[in-house]
């Protein structure tokens, strides 16, 4: 031990110091957590990757610990073609998707060929004081390399005084041949009092072929 | 030694813990890597260039199926000449030897003049204006003025899944473009512009640049964020 003891001495210095040589582990691998000022302000919550899915839920993670979240979307593919992506929240953990939504919607758009291109409110897929799903892509195509990429975000989901306000803003390639690039706009409310603690996803017909949607709490 | 273990002794508190006094490296400088779990989700910052009257500015590395989006964020960006130029940018699916692929993209602006001669909202998706119908011109962001030297844009893209193969790479990006105009002078332009490169090859480069002239000054910064 006393050679230990002496090996260990000389890590420290005269006054009593450990140098950085004294540490064996310099890539941190092996921490579990980090402070609150190193741990960033983006922080991933829960990553779902779609397979032939009928709708992909986040039932957890959606509470007080931040007051911004941000979903991700990469690549959200369909099964069917000409197909929305919808979505809803709930105040019972995910029993009930139904919360009343009053928002916006308008649309950039542009045919590849193009033969047509437009800047327009969309009247047919805005929401009054509904409860039903509110789209976020607009007529999405199915053919093989056709997606909708892009960000919702959610705004103190947790709180129990205010309604809660959300803006969401995807690209996608509809269903149209030849098709058009849509760069759409979505923002509302849920007009509740109550936390929203979980959220739902589907397309308003078939299934999520593929692609991820990803959860990420702001600090 | 016998002073050292002394002097050590004194940095662990009564509990055997030791002190924060007695690491000599606070700041944890030394470290070059942290755990994988701790990067989750981050916007991690892979590459930074500033410009220095540049014909261009070009990320050819770093653009790969790391991360599942990149994010460009371009400040106060000058152009060299004085009028207004166009602001652009494309990608390259063979590591920056050639950027010209098709690209289908709408874009429209807010703006406002600074003697307040007007402003509106504006559809630029004609393809004689910003939007693009599988071309493989370079993608306009703006119109930036350079007739005044506190004239900048600003901004950013995001890129998604750059690195697939089997689909369209879809982007999006808002901008804040100072423009000039003969008659009135300066005026805000908020410019969104998205859409997506039409091509099933990876892309693995992106490239900036004004339509004619030198990038005089500004920053990009290209980060990743990881959905894993």
């Amino acid at each position: 031990m006393g050679s230990i003891i002496r090996t260990a001495a000389n890590n420290v210095g005269a006054s009593g110091v450990f140098s950085s040589s004294a540490f064996n582990n310099a890539s941190l691998n092996s921490v579990t957590s980090l402070p609150t000022a190193v741990d960033g302000k983006m922080k991933l919550i829960l990553s779902q990757t779609a397979s032939s899915d009928a709708s992909l839920s986040f039932t957890s993670g959606i509470d007080s610990t931040y007051k911004t979240y941000c979903f991700k979307f990469i690549n959200i593919h369909p099964a069917n073609n000409d197909t929305n992506l919808n979505y809803n929240g709930s105040t019972d953990g995910g029993s009930n998707y139904n919360v009343t939504k009053t928002t916006t919607f308008f649309e950039a758009r542009h045919k590849e060929d193009n033969t047509s291109n437009s800047l327009a409110y969309n009247t047919g897929a805005d929401l009054a004081q509904s409860t039903g799903y509110q789209r976020i892509i607009n007529g999405l195509g199915n053919a093989g390399d056709a997606t909708g990429s892009g960000e919702l975000w959610l705004f103190n989901p947790s709180s129990t005084t205010y309604v809660k306000h959300f803006m969401s803003r995807l690209n996608s390639m509809n269903y149209q041949s030849p098709p058009f690039t849509q760069d759409i706009f979505v923002a509302g409310y849920f007009n509740t009092t109550s936390a929203i603690n979980a959220i739902n996803f589907q397309m308003s017909s078939g299934n999520i072929d593929a692609g991820t949607i990803a959860l990420y709490g702001i600090a | 030694m016998g002073t050292r273990i002394t002097s050590l002794a004194n940095n662990f508190d009564t509990t055997g813990k030791l002190k924060a006094a007695g690491i000599n490296n606070a700041s944890l400088s030394g470290i070059t890597a942290l755990p994988s779990g701790a990067n989750a989700g981050k916007k991690t910052l892979l590459s930074t260039q500033t410009a220095s009257a540049s014909a261009s500015l070009s990320f050819t590395s770093g653009l790969d199926s790391t991360y599942d989006a990149y994010c460009f964020k371009y400040v106060n960006v000058h152009p060299s000449v004085s009028t207004d130029e166009q602001w652009q940018f494309q990608v390259s699916t063979d590591g920056g030897s050639s950027y010209g692929v098709a690209v289908v993209s709408t874009a429209f602006r807010g703006y406002h003049f600074e003697n307040d001669a007007g402003a509106a909202l504006e559809n630029r998706s004609p393809d004689n204006q910003e939007g693009r119908s599988n071309e493989t011109t370079y993608q306009t962001l703006g119109y930036q003025g350079g007739a005044v030297a506190d004239e900048n844009c600003s901004g950013e893209i995001w890129l998604y899944n750059p690195s697939s193969t089997t689909y369209v790479k879809h982007f999006i990006s808002k901008n804040c473009i100072v423009g000039y105009d003969s008659g009135n002078g300066g005026f805000l332009q908020n410019y969104y512009v998205a859409g997506y490169f039409n091509t099933t090859s990876a892309i693995n480069a992106v490239d900036f640049k004004f339509a004619s002239g030198n990038i005089d000054a500004g920053t990009i910064k290209l980060y990743g964020v990881s959905t894993s």
